[in-house]
């Protein structure tokens, strides 16, 4: 593993994306803001409705309001044609935007409220137009405050940032998702300390500017204007430099495994020559989308999740059947290639430890059905309400006596532990094998299958060295290989590796 | 600026029927209907008790108040046709709360009408504009929040006065300083008023400077003109009841104070 001090010296092109998207969100928020506050300072109806506005967009969780752009620019496609972006810059820039508003706009408008009455008469008094007024009074004395405004949305601003990473834009969440999913802590703590000590920076550069307005020194509100915008310049200057049209860029969703793979991707693909970006802890909604769209050229995805998500399907079909109606499919709605199956399904199943499903004499799902109302069930929160649940209830009659939900990690514990008697598992899962656990067969199929598979956007679709250089990797991977380089990842011990070393470990198992 | 007395005698300022009215349906009259004319080079005193709809009359003149009907004439034009910019730069405003711009020095305060109007005062114009109210010229380079209370106002009547205007508005100009202070400051107007021929109305409720100050006294109450006396009238016991009631107050302190002089 990587020192700390290594890690937080490599993330230099996340900080840079991170301060570009931080500054251009405040911008944007400010170029909102300030017409705004001038137009609510005229008028009470302005001021409530568009504080009242940023006041609910404040309400909204972070997380939640940069995905619901998702679906918003998606809808708007319609409108600005299908070149708009709808993952990485643009709605994270319009997400933060809003949620930049609130402060600036409140202090504004407080500030203009507290304006002495005195001076504002004299300002009439002295004849000056309603611009003038706002130019030379308004503005200047009000200042002070909206630069306080500023501040705040700025240190809001940096931190709610690294949650963009989840829409696909590179930040200084990037190392912080990858880092919570792998349990790879060093990794975590760089991606805060890099972006609790950028909003530190701007703080304290825009507290500097603060203090010069309200104190009327120009050298110092000037000498921390300069230096923010030497700061966003540097790091303006630093992504385009790296910026690259060739680059193929791939996603991983938020667990061990996509890491794995989209580094095992990446690392053949940079053999051959190619540059690579990883857009790492993407949420499982958007993937498919995005690379629909093209701002994503690979993702591994498995059939299942396409059949119910993106197909709508609510029946089940046989394993084959169901990735090649996916492969037709996908290249007619979307363009998307489905260049081929890895060689092993991350699918639902349940797994018992091996003393007490032999103890119970359960080797299938079949098996468990009867002694079921005996037994706890345990599952994370999602399982219980999934169609997979429910297809294995019916065909089975499957009742267990009690049901109880679990976080993945805990889950595993409570049934080493025996507080669970069965859980639902994944199949690629790597504590599968370290834990000696069994997974129980499902001979009426009612567990829809989840074969890995590789897709290719519409815009690497055609690119016959590309899919050359991927070919190795189809069919190549078996659930066993993969499950113990999940658990290389997943395990807390000293033996534990990062997706990158895995990745490794995985591509000289299969003979690459 | 103009040192020779000009168009004494004739009406610079008319008001016609002059009403403003507050609420939704105008149930509070503010000011009821209000008929006079000021001569240009006089010096009016509006004295009234707190209420009496003297700042609201006066205010109507550089219209930062709107009659609710009638109107007022500046100059023979109608106040409510004039742009409000420019007619303001016309006429300067000292008001009790005084209102130097807090972010500029006492400079750039006092030449902000003349900058309004796209001309740039001279340092020694304005050094000028210090010494008529008294103060040293090295005061331009200070913060208002650097200045007495007494000197903010000064600087306050240096800014309405560096325009050249033909009118002066003063509403309660002297409400909020010390009792030597104000008289100091009264005289200095006054000094001011006489050499240059303005033209200025002063708002108060303190009836012995109007008294001393002004040529002209009206007395308001309750929206209405009730007196309007010379203080020479008004001491001789003219102006009706309400006028009296505020002449008796300077008056018997006075009587007392010569009294007490007296043993």
């Amino acid at each position: 593993m990587d020192g700390f001090g290594g890690i937080l010296l490599g993330l230099g092109d996340k900080l840079a994306a991170h301060v570009v998207l931080a500054a251009s969100a405040i911008g944007l928020g400010i170029a909102v803001a300030l017409p705004l506050a001038v137009w609510a300072s005229r008028s009470r109806a302005v001021a409530r409705i568009a504080l009242g506005f940023a006041s609910l967009v404040q309400t909204i969780p972070a997380l939640a309001l940069l995905a619901l752009f998702f679906p918003i620019l998606l809808s708007l496609r319609a409108v600005f044609g299908e070149d708009l972006p709808t993952l990485g810059f643009l709605p994270a820039l319009l997400a933060l935007a809003l949620y930049a508003l609130l402060p600036i706009l409140r202090n504004a408008v407080t500030a203009q409220a507290n304006l002495d009455p005195g001076v504002l008469e004299a300002a009439d008094g002295v004849g000056m137009t309603s611009w003038q007024k706002l130019a030379l009074v308004e503005a200047p004395l009000s200042a002070p405050f909206i630069m306080a405004g500023i501040r705040t949305a700025s240190v809001w601003t940096i931190g709610a940032a690294t949650l963009s990473t989840t829409i696909g834009q590179p930040s200084l969440g990037d190392p912080i998702f990858a880092g919570l999913q792998t349990q790879n802590w060093a990794l975590v703590l760089a991606g805060c300390v890099a972006s609790a000590g950028l909003a530190l920076v701007a703080d304290s550069l825009l507290g500097l500017i603060e203090t010069g307005l309200a104190t009327r020194r120009r050298w110092m509100w000037a000498s921390g204007l300069v230096a923010v915008a030497l700061g966003v310049a540097g790091a303006l200057a630093y992504q385009n430099a790296g910026d690259d049209k060739d680059t193929v860029v791939i996603a991983a969703k938020q667990f061990s495994e996509q890491y794995i793979l989209s580094k095992l991707v990446g690392a053949q693909l940079e053999k051959a020559g190619y540059s690579v970006e990883y857009r790492d802890g993407l949420g499982s909604a958007v993937v498919h989308s995005a690379v629909a769209s093209s701002d994503i050229d690979i993702s591994i995805d498995y059939t299942g999740t396409i059949w119910t998500n993106e197909m709508k399907r609510t029946d089940s079909a046989p394993r084959d059947a169901m990735y090649e109606q996916i492969k037709t499919w996908d290249m007619e709605t979307n363009g998307v290639l489905v260049l081929g199956r890895l060689g092993f399904e991350n699918a639902y199943a349940f797994a018992m430890r091996r003393d007490r499903a032999e103890e119970l004499g359960v080797e299938t799902l079949a098996d468990l059905a009867p002694v079921a109302p005996r037994l706890t069930v345990g599952g994370d929160p999602e399982f219980f309400e999934r169609p997979e649940w429910v297809a294995v209830r019916e065909a089975y009659g499957m009742r267990f006596g009690e049901t109880r939900n679990f976080s993945p990690t805990f889950m595993y514990n409570a049934l080493v532990s025996g507080e669970a008697d069965a859980i639902s598992a994944y199949t690629s899962d790597g504590r599968i094998a370290a834990y000696n656990l069994v997974v129980l067969e499902d001979p009426k199929e009612a567990l829809p299958s989840y074969d890995a598979m590789l897709m290719l956007s519409p815009r690497v679709a055609g690119d016959d060295r590309l899919k050359a250089a991927l070919e190795p990797l189809i069919g190549a991977i078996d659930v066993e290989a993969m499950r113990r380089a999940n658990y290389m990842v997943d395990r807390k011990d000293e033996e534990k590796v990062s997706p990158a070393e895995a990745a490794r470990w995985l591509a000289r198992e299969i003979g690459l | 600026m103009h040192e020779t007395p000009s168009r004494r005698g004739g009406a610079l300022l008319t008001f016609e029927r002059v009403e403003r009215r507050y609420g939704d349906a105008g149930e509070v009259v503010a000011v009821g209907g209000v008929s006079l004319e000021v001569a240009a080079g006089s010096f009016v005193a509006l004295v009234g008790a707190s209420g009496s709809g003297k700042s609201t009359l006066l205010k109507t003149v550089n219209t930062l108040v709107e009659p609710s009907a009638g109107r007022v004439l500046f100059a023979g034009e109608d106040v409510a046709e004039a742009k409000p910019a420019t007619l303001r730069r016309r006429i300067g405003y000292v008001f009790q709360g005084i209102g130097l711009f807090p972010h500029m020095r006492v400079g750039e305060n006092i030449a902000i009408g003349p900058r309004l109007a796209g001309e740039s005062l001279s340092e020694q114009r304005i050094a000028e504009l210090l010494g008529l109210v008294e103060l040293d010229a090295d005061m331009a380079e200070r913060m208002p929040d650097e200045l007495s209370g007494g000197q903010r106002q000064r600087v306050g009547v240096a800014r309405a006065l560096a325009g050249d205007p033909e009118l002066l508005l003063m509403d309660e100009p002297f409400g909020a300083l010390d009792p030597i202070t104000r008289d100091a400051l009264g005289d200095t107007v006054r000094g001011l008023h006489d050499r240059f021929g303005l033209t200025t109305v002063m708002v108060t409720h303190d009836m012995a400077e109007a008294l001393l100050l002004s040529d002209r006294v009206l007395v308001m109450d309750a929206g209405r003109i009730v007196a309007d006396e010379s203080p020479h009238a008004l001491l001789a016991g003219e102006g009706g009841e309400i006028a009296q009631g505020l002449v008796a107050v300077p008056r018997e302190q006075a009587e007392k104070l010569a009294r007490m002089e007296r043993g």
